[in-house]
């Protein structure tokens, strides 16, 4: 495991930094919300990302990707954290193509992995059904059907799941948790408006059949995903919890009341250095748990819940100190601040909130 | 760097005696001196071999008697010594504190006298900083040097010079120009505590121990060439010396992990029950995971500081935290196993409780200093918010 990033790590998080910064500004998320966009994202730039090769980073070599790994990828996702930028960077590049390329035959493979890895093909993993993370409680059915199965019932916040072309879908079988490629236009979809104005869409599976050429080969590697999930989620997570900070920071120091700049006032200092120290402790927590990922060290999944739980914490406070430093203009639509601490309860929603974290931190660590 | 590693390690395991690779209690910590004593003979074997190699200040030149190792290197021997369980074989000011400013600000005669007897742990060192009327606001000390030819007339008032009863010499800061701004008539003196003229009184505290002293200095004539750095800038010396102290309180969260301590999560089951390996009341064990988790990453931060170091790096915003965070996680620690004891937890001294239970009560009193000594918690905030953040005064 190492916590200090290596010259091309460095590379990819520059050129992450500018892409977003340029092409990706908060303003482009209240265009897509404001404008009440179809697809929620934008798929010009999706290509773009593709061709930077993004969606290659968790992708073996000989499948087309370039293997860079977790590390390179939650620079990225960092990087798309600071400017709220709404991609399928996290259902697409890390849950579709980390599933595909570790769970699926070479068939689905080859016949998956080349249109996603061009930006052409957006996945998305159909996996809660509750109202809260929960991998464990799965209750859509999957019925067998001569060589293949039909699939009942309903999934919800469904990451980008109103665009997926292909819906990855966990369902029980009588052999446990199988994975399910289902093309997205077999399943009703209702768009969900969300907080954060990011894409979740409810899925309901009507006796959707499918042929045996749709079922993922290895459903075990599920778990590893959705640590690399959290991991990344949590390396976009970081990235928000830093913009906002930052940018509370400089408010702190440009506004003026009673004469003098508020950021003198030490009942608010000592507020914006707690909150350093927590970007910073969570900062180290999201490199370990990329490193570990790619080292496959015996305490990553506990380094990820780490990770996630302090990015969850972080996020909030830095969300919530954000708006309330900021006074007034913080409560304005207008003022981007809101942006962050709208996104901050999604992401904390996703893939596992504080609760979950700190219960599966204790039980992979013994208590 | 695993040559290093397990070179490191088969030193450990040759040269560690046995009865060294068990818990340490307080009064078998050694911090050398000329009166120090020894409980058990190996205390004194460990510490000679350890000094003999440097390690009793691994990344001090070797010119000087360190161990002239890099951070990394440094890092990986405290892993190792964790693992095997090691004490630490000697502490103290000189080496936590007046070892690295000397190295820095020190004259080559100063080093030569002084850095060597730390390293070997001969002379005992205490700090002289804090006074009756100034503790946050240090730079308010009045404790008066005045320059008389070869040498400094010194008299003062010293407080929390924690251990000067067993010390050997004393660093202070004085004032040596009443007229300049206060942060610009302080002057750093080393200060033979042989003199009859300084006299430490130990200061009981609300766990009962008495580890911090004040120091009553009268007409105690000091040679010239006892002041570090130039006349009258003694405070940048002084703040420089309190980053290290930091980073020393700072580190008793990471040490607090060590071997011999018991894990809270621990303290948890065994006290308030275990229910198929897992701290029973569900509450609990989300107070001592979320604890857990803080701890954690607190040290993955201390890592990633010292990775950065070692990639040469200028020391960054995240030593200015370490202090802040690592004493206010050790006393997060003894709350939380208080919590997990219960009535247990609560024992003053006598039957119906065990020795590490009235250990942990004493401790728990003691690690509400960590928060106020070397700059309080508050101060600390201000630091960051100052230096790092650039917020205005």
């Amino acid at each position: 495991m190492t916590l200090t990033l290596n010259e091309e790590a460095r590379m990819v998080r520059e050129s992450a930094m500018d892409f977003f910064n340029q092409k990706s500004p908060v303003t482009a998320l209240r265009k897509l919300r404001d404008s009440n966009d179809q697809d929620g994202f934008d798929r010009s730039l999706w290509r773009q990302m593709a061709e930077l090769g993004w969606t290659g980073f968790l992708v073996p070599e000989e499948d087309g990707g370039s293997n860079f790994g977790m590390t390179g990828l939650a620079q990225v996702m960092e990087a798309a954290g600071r400017t709220l930028a709404a991609t399928p960077l996290l259902s697409t590049a890390l849950i579709g193509a980390s599933l595909i390329a570790l769970a699926g035959s070479q068939d689905q493979k080859d016949t998956y992995l080349p249109p996603l890895l061009a930006g052409e093909h957006i996945t998305a993993l159909a996996l809660e059904e509750g109202t809260r993370h929960a991998p464990g409680n799965i209750a859509l059915q999957a019925v067998p059907d001569g060589t293949g199965y039909r699939l009942t019932g309903r999934k919800t916040f469904v990451l980008d799941g109103h665009v997926a072309d292909t819906l990855i879908v966990a369902a029980r079988t009588d052999r446990g948790t199988a994975l399910f490629l289902v093309p997205g236009h077999a399943a009703t979809r209702q768009r969900l408006t969300m907080v954060d104005s990011r894409n979740a869409a409810t899925v309901t599976l009507d006796n959707v059949a499918l042929g045996p050429e749709a079922v993922l080969v290895r459903p075990e590697a599920l778990p590893l995903v959705l640590d690399r999930a959290r991991a990344a989620l949590a390396a976009e997570m970081l990235g928000s919890a830093q913009e906002a900070f930052d940018r509370t920071v400089q408010y702190l120091k440009d506004r003026k009341q009673f004469g003098v700049a508020i950021g003198s006032f030490q009942a608010l200092k000592h507020r914006a250095a707690t909150m350093f120290c927590e970007v910073e402790t969570t900062r180290s927590a999201v490199l370990a748990a990329a490193s570990a990922l790619d080292h496959s060290t015996n305490d990553a999944a506990a380094l990820v819940a780490l990770a996630k739980g302090k990015a969850n914490e972080t996020l909030y406070l830095c969300g919530n100190e954000g708006v309330q430093m900021h006074g007034g203009i913080g409560m304005t639509d207008e003022h981007e601040i809101g942006f962050f601490m709208k996104r901050s309860r999604v992401a904390q929603a996703s893939f596992g909130d504080t609760a979950f974290c700190r219960d599966r931190y204790a039980a992979l660590m013994g208590f | 760097m695993s040559d290093f590693r397990a070179e490191t390690r088969a030193w450990l395991e040759a040269n560690c005696p046995p009865a060294m690779r068990t818990r340490m209690p307080d009064d078998e910590q050694v911090a050398g001196g000329k009166r120090a004593t020894y409980k058990r003979p190996e205390q004194k074997q460990w510490l000679d071999a350890m000094a003999a190699k440097g390690w009793t200040a691994p990344t001090w030149p070797t010119r000087y008697g360190g161990g002239g190792l890099s951070n990394e290197e440094a890092l990986i021997l405290e892993e190792e010594m964790q693992d095997l369980g090691c004490r630490t074989p000697l502490r103290g000011m000189g080496l936590s504190m007046l070892g690295p400013v000397l190295l820095e600000y020190g004259t080559e005669e100063q080093r030569q006298a002084h850095i060597p007897p730390i390293v070997k742990g001969e002379i005992r060192w205490c700090q002289g900083y804090s006074e009756p009327e100034a503790g946050s606001d240090l730079a308010s000390l009045r404790t008066r040097a005045v320059l008389q030819g070869e040498h400094f007339l010194v008299n003062g008032h010293k407080i929390w010079t924690s251990n000067a009863h067993h010390s050997d010499w004393i660093f202070c800061l004085v004032r040596t120009d009443p007229t300049a701004k206060k942060h610009e008539g302080i002057s750093f003196l080393l200060i033979d505590m042989a003199d009859p003229g300084v006299r430490p009184r130990p200061i009981r505290l609300i766990s009962g121990a008495s580890v911090f002293c004040e120091t009553f200095i009268e007409n105690v004539r000091v040679p010239a060439t006892n002041l570090v750095g130039p006349l009258n800038k003694g405070w940048t010396i002084a703040k420089r010396l309190l980053e290290h102290e930091r980073k020393g309180i700072g580190g008793i969260g990471a040490r607090a992990a060590a071997k011999f301590e018991i894990p809270v999560e621990a303290a948890a089951k065994r006290y308030a029950g275990e229910t198929n390996g897992r701290i029973a009341d569900p509450g609990l064990r989300d107070k001592v995971a979320a604890f857990n988790m803080d701890s954690h990453a607190f040290q993955l931060t201390r890592r990633r500081a010292a990775e950065e170091a070692e990639a040469g790096a200028p020391p960054g915003p995240l030593s200015a935290m370490f202090k802040l965070q690592g004493t206010e996680l050790n006393k997060r620690r003894y709350e939380m196993l208080l919590e997990a004891e219960g009535f247990q937890g609560l024992g003053w001294e006598g039957e119906g409780f065990t020795e590490d239970e009235l250990r942990f009560t004493r401790e728990w009193l003691r690690s509400k200093a960590n928060t106020i000594e070397g700059g309080t918690s508050e101060v600390q905030l201000n630091i960051i918010a100052k230096r790092v953040l650039g917020l205005p005064d």
